[in-house]
C-alpha cells in the first residue's frame, strides 16, 4: 500500500511492491476507527522503518462491525488476522478459550510492570497477560467552566447525581443551544449501557445476584433509570437515544453541554485537538455517586492481542510490543502532540512533565483508573468481573437488548417500570437458555 | 438549491412560449404556457428534492469539519482536506478496484450461467419451470444473518475468505435468480418463429444462442447486467463478513469512516462520494441503456 | 437433429436439462448446502463462543425463538417496512413517472436526477440521512423546520419506523420510477389519443387506459422490491439499532441481536429457517399474485 502510493507508477509499483513482498512479512491488523488509533496507522512508516523486514496491512472498521468480524473470524479459526484491537471484556473470555496468543516473555525493555495494574489485570487471565493495553480509560464528568463560574457553582471535590440534577437544572438553555447535561443514549452494551450500569452501580444495584438471577427489576435500577430519563428528558439534548459517545463528543467539543459524564479518553480530545470549542472553559471532576461510590466509574481499554490461529506470531508480537510500548508514547507525543499521546496504560506517561503540562487531567484519570476495580464494583456482592459490563460471552446480546429497553424508556414509548420488566424477562430466558438457570 | 434553478430556468420555457403564440386562441395559449411553466418547475422541484440528499452529500465533503456541521449553508470556501485526509488513511484506488473487479466479474459469471438456463426456461418450458423460477427468487428472501456462519466456515475451508474469487462467487449466486428470472422475460417475449427458422437452417443449439438469440435480446441482456453490477456493488453484508485486507471492496471503505470519533461528516461525506462515485457515473451513462433494454422484457 | 426434435420429447427434455443445469445445480448447491447446514445446525446447541457445549438440540432453538416475546413485534414491523415501502414506491413511482414523461425542458437531466439515489449504497444513504437530513440539531431537516419556526423533529427517537421507512423508501422510489417510466413509453400513443377525442379527461385516461397498462410493470417492482424489503438490515444497523425499545427491529435484525451477537448458530440458523418459512409463506400469497399477472 505504501510503495503504490509513493510511486505511482503502476509497472514500478508493482515490480517495487513484489521485490520487497518477498523478502518482508506482510502482517494484517485489524482495528477500530476511534482518533487514537488512526494516529497509530498514520505512523506505519514509522514502524516500518524501524522494523523493515514487516509489512503492515490495515483493516480499520467501526467498532460494532469490527467486533462481529472479529469475534466471527477468531472463533472459527478463519484466520484472517495477526493483530486484533479488543477490549476488556473480550481479553479474559477469548483468553479463557485459548484463542489468544499468550505474552509472557515481553522484552526487558517493555517494562511490562510499568503498565498500570487495573488495566494489566483485566487484560490477563490467571496472571498472563493475553492482550497489551493501546488506552486505557475510566469514566468522569466534564463540565463548562465558564458557565459553572457564571451561575456561581461550586463543583465539590466528589459531586454527587442530586447536584448534577440541580446544576444541569440551572445551566439548561436550549434556546441558546446550550443543553443541561449530555448522557449516552444510544441503545448498545458498549454505549448507553456502559454509562448506564456505572449509575446503578453507584445506586447501590447490579446485574446479577450471587445466583445469577436478573436484578432488572429491583428497587435500584428503577431509581436509576427513572433518574436517567427524568435527567435527560429535561436537560438533555434533543434525540438522545441516538448520542453515542462520538455523537456527545461532538456535542460538548461544539459547546452544547455543560455537563457531560462519560470516558477519560475525551479529554485529550476536547483539551488540545483544533476541532474543540471548549478546550478553555472545560473544568473536569470525578463521575457523580449516589448511594455509594462503589462501581460509580468505569475501567476499560482497548488493547492489541494476537489470535492463535496467526501463522505471523513474531511478527505480529514486535509490532503490539511496539505500539504499546514506552517509545510510541514518546513518538506520539513529539510528532502529534502530547494531548494526543494514548492514555491510561503506563505509569510513566503520567510522570512525563511533559504529558502533565500538556494535560492538567492527567491526574483524575489516572486516580480514576486506579480506583476502579472490576472485581468489585457493585454494593451487594456480585458473580461477575466488569465495573460497566458482565464478563459473561452472553452479555453483548443482553446488554443490547436491556439498552433497547432503556432507551425505549427514554424515548417515552415505555415507563421506565414496563421497559424494566421486559428487560427482566428477556435477561431471564438469555440466562436459562445459557444454563445459569433452571 | 431549487428556487436557483427555477429562476434560471424560467428562461427556457420562453422558448415553447414563442411557438405557442403562433396558434391561435390567445386563452389557450396562457393556459398551455401556465401549464408548462408549472410542469417544468414541478419537474425540476420534485428532481431536486430526491436528489438533494447526494447533492448535500458532495457539497458537505468539500467543507471543512467546521462548516459541515454550522448551519446549513451553500456559501463556504471549499476545500480538498476531507480528501486528503481520506486518501492517507486508506488507499480509495484499491478498495475502488476490488469493487469494479468482483462487480463486473460477479456479473459475466452471472450471465453466463444464467443465459442457458433462462433460454431452455423461455423456449422449452417444463411444468416445473414456473415453480423453479418462483423457487430461485424465494432463495433471495433468506437474511444472510442466518446464514453467516455456515458460508464463513465454507469458505474458510476453501481458502475462500478474504479473496476477490470468493466474493464474486457469493455475488454470482446472490444475483443469480433476479439475472435468470429477468433474461426470462426477455426471451420468453420473442417471437418463436425466429428461433425456429434458425433452427430449420440447422443451427445447433449453442449457435442458437449465441447468434439468433442473443443479438436480439442485446438490450435486454444489457439492462440485466447492469442492474447485477448495481447490485454487487452496492452489497454491504458479505462483502464486510468475508473480506478483510486484499479483497475488501468500497462498501468496507465506508465502514471505516462511519462513526469515528470528533467531527467526521465532512471526511464521511468526503468518502462516500468517493465511494459511490463511479457506480452514480455508471448509473447516469447506462441509464438510457438500461430504460431501452427494460422495455424489451418483463415490464413492456 | 431437426427430425428427433420434432419426434421425441426426450431430446427436449435431455436440452432443458443439460441448458439449465449449470444455474439450478448452482443455486440448488447455494441453496442447499447452506440451507442444509442452517437446518442441521438449527437443531444443534451450536454456540462459537462455548466451544464446550454442544450436542442435539432438537427443536430447543426454534422453541427460544417462537416464544420470543420479540418474535411477533419483529414480524409486524417487517411486514409494516414491506407494506409502507412498497405502497410509496409504487404510488409515488406512478406519479412520478406521469410527470416525467411530460415534456419540459430539461427532462432528461431531472430524469437522471431523480433515479440517482437508486445507485447509492445502503450504507452511505442511511448514514447521510441520519447525520445529514434528519439529525435533531444539525440536520437539514431541522435547520427547515426551525427557520419556518417549527421544533425540530427528532426523527429517530419521535417516529423511527418511519424514518427507516423514508430512508428505505428514498433508495427504491427510483427504482420503481425506472420500470414505470420504461413502461409508460410503450404505451401506445394513439390509445391515449382516442381516448381523448371521446372526451376522457387526464385523470380518466390515467386510470382507465395508464394504470392498466402499468399492472404488469407495477408487479414487477413489487416482486423485485419485495425480495429486497424483507431482509432490510443496514438501514437499521446504521441508525437505530432496532431501537427504541422494539420500534424498529425487523425480522433480520431480531436474528442478529438474539443470535449473532452472541454467536449462537443455533439460533440464528433457526431464526434463518423461520424466515424463509416467512417468506414462503408472502411468496405464496403475493409473488403468486404477481406472477400471475405477469402471465397476461
Amino acid at each position: 500500500m505504501k510503495f503504490t502510493r509513493a510511486l505511482p507508477l503502476a509497472g514500478i509499483a508493482v515490480v517495487g511492491a513484489t521485490a520487497t513482498a518477498a523478502s518482508a512479512e506482510t502482517i494484517t491488523v485489524a482495528t477500530v476507527n476511534n482518533n487514537d488509533m488512526v494516529i497509530m496507522q498514520s505512523l506505519t512508516s514509522e514502524f516500518e522503518k524501524a522494523h523493515p523486514n514487516i509489512k503492515l496491512d490495515w483493516v480499520v472498521l467501526e467498532e460494532n462491525v469490527l467486533r462481529q468480524r472479529l469475534t466471527t473470524d477468531i472463533a472459527t479459526g478463519g484466520g484472517q488476522f495477526d493483530v486484533m484491537t479488543i477490549g476488556t471484556y473480550e481479553a479474559p473470555i477469548w483468553a479463557e478459550r485459548g484463542w489468544l496468543a499468550e505474552l509472557n516473555d515481553l522484552p526487558e525493555e517493555y517494562q511490562v510492570d510499568d503498565l498500570l495494574k487495573p488495566v494489566r489485570d483485566g487484560l490477563s487471565q490467571n496472571g498472563t497477560l493475553h492482550a497489551l493495553p493501546f488506552y486505557g480509560e475510566s469514566s468522569m464528568m466534564f463540565y463548562r467552566q465558564d458557565l459553572f463560574d457564571e451561575a456561581g457553582i461550586e463543583v465539590p471535590e466528589q459531586p454527587s447525581w442530586e447536584e448534577v440534577r440541580d446544576w444541569a437544572s440551572q445551566l439548561h438553555n436550549p434556546q441558546e443551544g446550550t443543553y443541561g447535561i449530555c448522557l449516552r443514549g444510544k441503545p448498545g452494551w458498549g454505549e448507553n449501557m456502559a454509562f448506564v450500569s456505572t449509575l446503578v452501580n453507584t445506586y447501590g444495584g447490579r446485574w446479577f445476584d450471587m445466583d445469577w438471577n436478573p436484578q432488572l427489576d429491583s428497587q435500584a435500577w428503577q431509581e436509576a433509570i427513572s433518574f436517567y430519563v427524568d435527567l435527560l428528558n429535561n436537560y438533555g439534548p434533543p434525540g438522545a437515544t441516538s448520542n453515542g459517545f462520538n455523537e456527545n463528543l461532538a456535542l460538548f467539543s461544539r459547546g452544547n453541554c455543560a455537563i457531560w459524564v462519560d470516558a477519560t479518553s475525551a479529554a485529550g480530545k476536547l483539551y488540545g485537538a483544533d476541532e474543540s470549542k471548549v478546550s478553555d472553559k472545560l473544568g473536569f471532576a470525578p463521575a457523580p455517586v449516589a448511594e455509594t461510590p462503589k462501581g460509580s466509574h468505569w475501567l476499560w481499554s482497548w488493547a492489541l492481542a494476537i489470535p492463535s490461529s496467526s501463522e505471523k506470531q513474531d511478527a505480529a508480537k514486535t509490532f503490539v510490543t511496539w505500539a504499546t510500548s514506552q517509545d510510541y508514547v514518546e513518538l506520539v507525543g513529539e510528532t502529534k502532540g502530547w494531548t494526543n499521546v494514548p492514555p491510561g496504560t503506563r505509569e510513566s506517561t503520567y510522570e512525563n512533565p511533559r504529558y502533565q503540562e500538556a494535560a492538567p487531567f492527567a491526574d483524575f484519570v489516572l486516580n480514576a483508573i486506579r480506583d476502579a476495580d472490576p472485581n468489585d464494583s457493585t454494593l451487594e456482592p456480585s458473580p461477575y468481573k466488569g465495573v460497566q459490563f458482565v464478563g459473561i460471552p452472553e452479555f453483548q446480546s443482553i446488554g443490547t437488548q436491556v439498552g433497547q429497553m432503556v432507551a425505549s424508556a427514554l424515548a417515552g414509548d415505555n415507563t421506565v417500570e414496563q421497559a424494566l420488566q421486559a428487560a427482566q424477562t428477556a435477561t431471564e430466558r438469555t440466562m436459562k437458555r445459557a444454563g445459569y438457570l433452571d | 438549491m431549487t428556487t436557483v434553478r427555477n429562476k434560471q430556468l424560467s428562461s427556457t420555457p420562453n422558448a415553447g412560449l414563442a411557438t405557442a403564440t403562433q396558434a391561435p386562441g390567445r386563452p389557450l395559449v396562457t393556459t398551455v404556457n401556465t401549464k408548462r411553466l408549472l410542469l417544468t418547475a414541478l419537474g425540476w422541484v420534485v428532481a431536486g428534492t430526491i436528489f438533494f440528499p447526494i447533492f448535500w452529500m458532495v457539497l458537505t465533503g468539500f467543507k471543512t469539519e467546521a462548516a459541515a456541521i454550522a448551519d446549513p449553508s451553500l456559501i463556504f470556501s471549499p476545500t480538498l482536506d476531507s480528501y486528503i485526509e481520506v486518501q492517507q488513511r486508506a488507499d480509495y484506488f484499491k478498495f475502488a478496484m476490488n469493487s469494479v473487479v468482483v462487480a463486473f466479474g460477479s456479473t459475466l459469471l452471472a450471465l453466463l450461467i444464467a443465459i442457458p438456463s433462462a433460454y431452455s426456461m423461455a423456449f422449452l418450458p417444463t411444468k416445473r419451470t414456473k415453480g423453479t423460477l418462483l423457487w430461485m427468487l424465494s432463495t433471495k428472501m433468506l437474511p444472510p444473518v442466518g446464514v453467516l456462519v455456515p458460508i464463513y466456515l465454507l469458505f474458510r475451508d476453501f481458502g475462500l475468505l478474504d479473496t476477490r474469487t470468493g466474493l464474486t462467487i457469493v455475488y454470482t449466486l446472490m444475483n443469480l435468480p433476479i439475472v435468470v428470472w429477468m433474461l426470462y422475460t426477455f426471451f420468453k417475449d420473442l417471437p418463436k418463429d425466429i428461433l425456429e427458422a434458425g433452427r430449420m437452417d440447422g443451427a445447433s443449439t449453442f449457435q442458437e444462442v449465441i447468434f439468433l438469440l442473443m443479438p436480439l435480446t442485446l438490450p435486454g441482456i444489457a439492462s440485466t447486467g447492469l442492474l447485477s453490477v448495481i447490485l454487487s456493488w452496492n452489497e454491504a453484508f458479505w462483502s464486510l463478513n468475508l473480506t478483510s485486507s486484499q479483497a475488501a471492496p468500497l462498501t468496507a471503505y465506508i465502514a471505516s469512516f462511519s462513526s469515528p470519533e470528533g467531527l467526521f461528516w465532512a471526511k464521511l461525506s468526503a468518502a462516500s462520494t468517493m465511494a459511490i462515485a463511479p457506480i452514480l457515473v455508471f448509473g447516469w451513462l447506462t441509464q438510457k441503456q438500461m430504460v431501452r433494454g427494460l422495455t424489451f422484457g418483463a415490464v413492456k | 437433429m431437426n427430425k428427433t426434435r420434432a419426434s421425441g420429447r426426450t431430446v427436449g427434455g435431455f436440452r432443458t436439462l443439460s441448458l439449465q443445469a449449470p444455474a439450478v445445480t448452482l443455486l440448488l448447491l447455494w441453496m442447499l448446502v447452506p440451507l442444509g447446514m442452517t437446518l442441521w445446525f438449527s437443531l444443534q446447541r451450536y454456540n462459537l463462543l462455548m466451544p464446550g457445549m454442544t450436542g442435539f438440540a432438537g427443536l430447543e432453538n426454534y422453541e427460544y425463538l417462537l416464544t420470543d416475546p420479540a418474535l411477533w413485534k419483529s414480524m409486524g414491523n417487517t411486514l409494516l417496512l414491506v407494506g409502507w415501502v412498497l405502497v410509496i414506491t409504487v404510488v409515488g413511482g406512478t406519479l412520478l413517472a406521469v410527470l416525467f414523461q411530460q415534456e419540459f425542458p430539461g427532462r432528461g437531466v431531472a430524469r437522471v436526477l431523480a433515479i440517482s439515489p437508486f445507485f447509492v449504497m445502503p450504507t452511505v444513504s442511511a448514514l447521510v440521512w441520519k447525520n445529514m437530513m434528519m439529525h435533531p440539531s444539525n440536520g437539514v431537516l431541522a435547520w427547515l423546520a426551525e427557520s419556518i419556526g417549527l421544533p425540530a423533529l427528532d426523527w429517530f427517537s419521535s417516529l423511527p419506523l418511519t424514518s427507516i421507512v423514508i430512508i428505505v423508501a428514498w433508495q427504491w422510489l427510483p427504482f420503481a420510477l425506472l420500470i414505470l417510466l420504461t413502461a409508460m413509453q410503450s404505451l401506445d400513443d394513439d390509445q391515449v389519443e382516442a381516448a381523448r377525442m371521446d372526451g376522457a379527461g387526464p385523470v380518466a385516461i390515467f386510470f382507465f387506459i395508464t394504470l392498466p397498462h402499468l399492472k404488469r410493470a407495477i408487479s414487477v417492482v413489487i416482486m423485485i422490491e419485495m425480495i429486497f424489503l424483507l431482509t432490510v438490515f443496514a438501514e437499521i444497523f446504521v441508525t437505530t439499532s432496532g431501537g427504541p425499545g422494539l420500534a424498529t427491529t425487523n425480522l433480520a435484525y431480531l436474528i442478529y441481536i438474539r443470535a449473532l451477537l452472541d454467536f449462537d448458530v443455533g439460533t440464528a440458523s433457526a431464526g434463518g429457517v423461520i424466515a424463509i418459512i416467512l417468506a414462503n409463506i408472502v411468496a405464496i400469497f403475493l409473488v403468486r399474485m404477481v406472477a400471475k399477472n405477469l402471465e397476461s
